[in-house]
């Protein structure tokens, strides 16, 4: 292929990456939700194995595999199985109204962009210019997790912080140092496991996975 | 080769008691690993003591005199931890609060957020060093939430949610961190080991080392429970099972400390200017001033310690970003006797509200009249933490406070102030406590006090005498910092 193709398309996954983003802010049903999230892996994936193939990084092709193997097949499965046996797939307002809640994703993304910009001059790699998208797409996340009130979408919000941070490391550096990737796959793993324990917690404690009913610890 | 022994034995016990922790004598079992953990850990320092820093396992891991005080003081402290919790644990269980599952659980976890604080200490890669303090933090979501009340649950969603966040936005530090790296010493494994950056920090790109410092002192800062990301700190101390508290405030704010400063001589190394100790001393007195103000409040003795537990974060934070041979000196003294009499208070403090079957520091009291060693133990801790002579902490704070008034004279009032609340609000509480009249029966057993006595001797010990190869040992620490 000419090299030309392979980066643009890099950066039309980039793209789909951050457009699923705001999809995401934008989505009001918790399986529609883990849906936007296994194509956001499989957008991870498949820009991960293509820098991997373009660039001759062989590493990356074990990062890309994880990414799929985990984020795209093993999690939103468990999910599903989840909201499944929970019965929790209703609509669910978050707390700022949707619109207003795309605006400060616009304001944020601009903010990234900004920040990203004198480092992926330094940077190398052949996909520097998303460096700008992967920090957008980690400060989406985190506006999602402030947003949301119940357990799963903050949880969804946590995992596609998760993605942001993969994808930044592959842009900026073709992916962390093989040992560390798999550490942090390992922990993302772990952690996904102890959530569903406390998922079925919170359910069995409050019969509901609203987390406004855990608004007791505050300072008064 | 004591090293794989250190990360080797926890890594066993935990698995150990994952499958037989639900046994009569898991407690004891618990307690024999702690104790041989502490047993590495004492070989390893006087290996480091008689031959200086070394790397070990092709690169993997660096120990020097700055980590090997902390790996003995974690050990230690969770060796300690583990005798005090085989009684208290046990008389939880009687009470109905947990079942045998849980005990299991609870033992398992214990082990791997142990070995998981061991490995942050002793790695030389900042890579793994960030795995580990993310493996520390979920082995402990779960113990937080361990007695399956829907307080507990809410303060262990909340440990998990806050800190998550918190670790990514130190990951991405990493990555940043990588990212320089990478230029200077090229791709592959070896761009994150400590010893490799500390060599060529000076030729580090400071404006992406400068993004990169910010990033790990928020992500792990979080861990530390610096204001204003302090809010889960109280709520997963007071929720969690006391042992639990214990090792959290003696242990894992420690451990997050510890990656700051790692991180602190690179970026210094590489900036040339004290960027990096100006944002350490802005949110340590932030973090100090704020806890004060809000100890004051307090209703709960357990949130009231754990207040504490951020205002002295917050000075060790304070005298690092400062700087410099004494105030490095200072502020390790500090760690280690913050670590010391916050766990003996902890243990005092889960006693008395076994006895008494709340946290409220109103319903406590009296605990002098019934059990006198107890009532002495809370109330000496108390004292000792509060900083007065002739315990150690007297000692740390009055070198800080002496340094502070030399090279940042504007914060000295501030401080001053914040610990004179602070003494005014926890004194005046903890005093009815102990000294208060009370209806209540005695306990009905023996309170497993032999760890906070041993834990304050040695803060006194500490304010008295500090031993000439601990303090030469402080000081070659206090060095490699840049002092």
């Amino acid at each position: 292929m000419h090299p030309a193709y392979h980066l643009q398309l890099i950066n039309l996954l980039a793209a789909l990456l951050l457009l699923i983003s705001f999809a995401m802010l934008a989505q009001r049903r918790v399986a529609g939700l883990i849906t936007l999230f296994a194509w956001q892996g499989t957008a991870l994936a498949a820009s991960t194995a293509l820098v991997a193939w373009s660039t001759g990084q062989h590493h990356l092709y074990y990062s890309a595999a994880i990414t799929l193997t985990l984020k795209v097949i093993a999690m939103p499965w468990y999910f599903y199985r989840i909201v499944k046996k929970l019965d929790v797939n209703r609509v669910v307002e978050p707390m700022i109204n949707i619109p207003t809640t795309m605006l400060i994703g616009i304001v944020l993304v601009i903010f990234s962009f900004n920040l990203a910009l004198p480092i992926s001059e330094m940077s190398g790699t052949v996909m520097r210019s998303t460096l700008g998208i992967a920090l957008a797409t980690v400060l989406l996340a985190f506006l999602m997790m402030i947003t949301r009130t119940k357990a799963i979408p903050q949880v969804i919000g946590f995992l596609a912080m998760e993605n942001g941070l993969f994808f930044a490391a592959t842009s900026a550096t073709y992916g962390m140092p093989l040992v560390v990737e798999l550490g942090v796959a390992l922990d993302v793993l772990v952690a996904v496991f102890v959530l569903g324990i406390f998922i079925f917690q919170i359910r069995e404690t409050f019969d509901s996975l609203d987390l406004k009913h855990m608004e007791k610890l505050k300072e008064r | 080769m004591e090293i794989y022994w250190l990360l080797g034995i926890p890594l066993t016990g935990s698995i150990f008691l994952g499958l037989w922790g639900s046994r009569r004598h898991a407690p004891e079992i618990n307690a024999a690993f702690g104790l041989l953990t502490l047993l590495a850990a004492a070989f390893l320092t006087f290996r480091i003591i008689d031959q200086g820093p070394m790397i070990v396992g092709a690169g993997w891991f660096f120990i020097d005199s700055f980590n090997v005080f902390l790996v003995t003081l974690t050990a230690f402290v969770a060796f300690t931890t583990a005798l005090f919790s085989r009684p208290y644990m046990r008389i939880e269980a009687e009470h109905g609060k947990l079942n045998t599952q849980r005990l299991r659980l609870y033992h398992s976890s214990y082990q791997i957020f142990i070995g998981a604080m061991l490995l942050a200490l002793t790695t030389n890669n900042m890579g793994i060093l960030w795995v580990a303090m993310e493996a520390a933090t979920l082995a402990t979501v779960l113990l937080v939430s361990l007695y399956r009340t829907p307080a507990s649950l809410e303060a262990a969603w909340k440990y998990f949610i806050l800190c998550g966040v918190g670790i990514a936005l130190a990951l991405f530090g990493t990555i940043l961190l990588y990212f320089a790296a990478e230029k200077i010493l090229g791709s592959g494994g070896t761009a994150l080991l400590w010893t490799h950056l500390n060599d060529v920090k000076a030729q580090l790109e400071p404006t992406v080392m400068q993004l990169a410092f910010v990033f790990l002192l928020v992500g792990y800062g979080t861990k530390i429970g610096l204001a204003p990301l302090h809010s889960w700190l109280p709520d997963a101390h007071a929720e969690g099972p006391t042992p639990v508290s214990a090792v959290l405030s003696g242990l894992l704010l420690n451990v997050a400390l510890y990656a700051v400063i790692r991180s602190k001589v690179l970026v210094d190394g590489a900036l040339g200017n004290n960027m990096a100790g100006s944002l350490m001393m802005g949110f340590g007195l932030l973090s100090v001033v704020l806890a004060t103000l809000l100890i004051r409040r307090q209703t709960d003795v357990k949130r009231m310690f754990a207040y504490s537990s951020i205002e002295h974060m917050g000075l060790i934070t304070f005298a690092f970003g400062m700087g410099g041979a004494v105030a490095n000196f200072a502020a390790l003294l500090h760690m280690t006797l913050h670590s010391l009499t916050k766990s003996a208070i902890f243990f005092t403090v889960g006693h008395a509200t076994q006895k008494t079957g709340t946290q409220l520091m109103t319903d406590i009291r009296g605990l002098i009249k019934t059990n006198p060693t107890l009532g002495w133990g809370l109330m000496l801790g108390t004292v000792a933490i509060l900083g007065m002579p002739p315990f150690g902490v007297f000692a740390s704070e009055f070198l800080i406070i002496t340094t502070a008034m030399h090279e940042q004279p504007w914060a000295t009032p501030l401080l001053l102030l914040a610990l004179g609340v602070a003494f005014a609000s926890i004194f005046g509480k903890v005093q009815p406590m102990v000294f208060g009249e009370t209806e209540l029966p005695k306990l009905p057993y023996q309170p497993a006090l032999t760890p906070v006595f041993l834990h304050l001797g040695l803060v006194l010990m500490l304010g008295l005498y500090i031993p000439p190869y601990l303090a030469v040992w402080y000081r070659q620490a206090a060095q490699l910092l840049g002092g």
